[in-house]
């Protein structure tokens, strides 16, 4: 269905740069039961990003543009950050906000879309820093939440304002000196995770981004509650590489490390009751699908 | 007495003013203007088709509206490009050289655009200097860019800018026609036609 509204006019196809004719031919728009596993096989949602060479945030763009279940209907809403600086590589809509809007933002434009779009799937997903998660925007992410209003909140926590040079954030963790906060941060790090579920979100994750089919798993499932449900939030832990003084191959370890049992990015999980029910039947329909696909492939072998 | 501000190849420098803040109007349907005038669109017709037998490098800057088939209108439209561009290319000496180069979406790219085959809303002076490029069209542009665009180009290169524009037209530009069509797309390809041989080519 998706690739017809992705055409390049015949006249044209000639003249556009190669990235827009492989994003039409190569790319997993409509694709049933699309995931992390195209990339490397397909055209990637993400053409290049600006971010620090090795920085975690690029693994999780990468991971979740692959993961969106339709993102020819999805539109993200970013802020400020170096997220933001990576939202004109995405072929995915995505609107800009003022730091701190983005959920205030998000719940207009998810509405709009269901007056507009009346009984089509059209997913909003937020993806914002700590800083404009939980500082800056805390009143917008909270109202958002209370209010159950049907989009998906993403953090990319790394724990301080990375963009403007490393200030203190809500998410850092108590005690951290950061080089514009050279005193050291004096309280805890802001439970949000629990926040989030005290506020009425359905289905909720803190973890970090080392594993790509975990990434690809909470990505579907978030986004498919917040689709049927309401509000959904995932905290993903994408350290700023250069704030901690980690080369650029190193962050993938420390994602390792601060995912341990007793660290604060081990896998934490809510699912409310009605979330669980909805995601049992989507289980359901996905392994019959998996194995009504399997029969098909051996029929025609 | 107050003199009229014409809209006119720059570089007029930083910040060239908005022609709209100027005093310059939008034409009414049927009509286009010149430099700021208004005329019958016929006359507009005839002076971009000079303008791209003139220029050295004349060129087509088609924007997402056209590029993409997102409907029917965008398809034909786009064929009526290829055909003016095509048009162009046939009409024009050896020593000039007919372009077409996609402006594909309106996001700053990084690090950097590849001003041979894009053009960038943020920053269209590259291609144009890039290729050298002294009379362009654009079509098929959101209007707030392609205004953007037009300003930028006016205030930093020497470039003849003409909108073919789908709405009501563009004040910053030196020709604009409004409420384009395929048709009128033809329309002007057949004045290109029509006036091939009778205009001096560039001098180098
Ligand atoms: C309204 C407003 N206030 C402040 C800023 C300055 N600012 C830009 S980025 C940033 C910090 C971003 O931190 P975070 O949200 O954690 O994202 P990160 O860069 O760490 O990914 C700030 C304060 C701004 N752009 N807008
Ligand atoms: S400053 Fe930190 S978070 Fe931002 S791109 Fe660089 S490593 Fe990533
Ligand atoms: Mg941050």
């Amino acid at each position: 269905m998706s690739k017809e509204r992705i055409k390049i006019a015949p006249e044209m196809f000639d003249i556009m740069p190669e990235e827009y004719q492989d994003l039409v031919d190569r790319a997993t728009y409509g694709k049933e039961g699309r995931g992390w596993k195209d990339i490397g096989t397909s055209k990637e949602l993400i053409e290049e990003h600006s971010l620090c060479a090795g920085c975690p945030e690029s693994m999780a763009f990468r991971y979740i543009l692959a993961s969106l279940p339709a993102p020819e209907d999805t539109v993200m809403v970013g802020s400020t950050g170096c997220t933001s600086l990576v939202f004109p590589h995405v072929g995915v809509h995505n609107i800009h906000s003022l730091f701190g809007n983005q959920n205030a933002i998000a719940s207009g434009l998810k509405r709009a879309l269901s007056v507009r779009f009346p009984g089509q799937v059209k997913d909003v997903v937020v993806l914002a820093g700590d800083g404009a998660t939980v500082d800056i925007g805390l009143d917008m992410t909270l109202q958002a939440w209370f209010r159950q209003e049907k989009f998906t909140t993403i953090c990319f926590d790394n724990e301080l304002y990375a963009n403007t040079g490393g200030q203190e954030s809500g998410l850092m963790q108590k005690g951290f000196v950061a080089k514009m906060a050279p005193v050291g941060k004096t309280f805890e790090k802001v439970k949000l995770p629990e926040i989030a579920r005290e506020s009425g979100c359905h289905y909720v994750v803190n973890c970090t981004v080392s594993k790509p089919n975990l990434v690809e798993k909470v990505i579907k499932n978030a986004i498919h509650v917040a689709r049927e449900i309401g509000p959904t939030y995932l905290q993903l832990y994408t350290p700023c590489i250069l704030e901690i003084g980690k080369n650029s191959m190193e962050g993938l370890q420390e994602m390792r490390d601060s995912e341990k049992p007793t660290e604060r990015f081990a896998y934490k999980e809510y699912v409310s009751d009605e979330a669980k029910e909805l995601l049992t039947e989507l289980a359901a329909k996905e392994k019959e699908r998996k194995a009504a696909a399997k029969k098909q492939l051996a029929g025609k072998a | 007495m107050s003199t009229m501000y014409e809209v006119l190849p720059g570089p007029e420098h930083f910040l060239p003013p908005a022609a709209a803040s100027m005093g310059v109007r939008l034409p009414d349907p049927g009509q286009a203007h010149i430099h700021g005038k208004i005329v019958n669109e016929d006359d507009a017709m005839e002076a971009a088709a000079r303008q791209f037998l003139s220029a050295k490098v004349p060129t087509i800057f088609p924007g997402p509206l056209v590029l993409w088939a997102w409907n029917e209108k965008a398809a034909k439209k786009a064929t009526a490009i290829r055909h003016l561009y095509e048009t162009i290319k046939e009409s024009v000496t050896p020593s000039q050289q007919a372009m077409l180069i996609p402006m594909p979406d309106y996001r700053p790219k990084y690090p950097k655009i590849n001003p041979e085959i894009e053009i960038n809303p943020n920053h269209p002076n590259l291609t144009i200097w890039h290729n050298k490029i002294d009379a362009c069209m654009f079509v098929g542009v959101h209007c707030h860019q392609a205004n953007l665009s037009l300003k930028i180009i006016r205030g930093g290169t020497y470039c003849y800018t003409i909108a073919m524009c789908a709405q009501a037209g563009h004040e910053d530009a030196m020709v604009s026609f409004r409420d384009a069509t395929a048709d009128k797309i033809m329309r002007l390809a057949d004045w290109v036609k029509k006036l091939k041989g009778s205009v001096e080519p560039p001098k180098d």
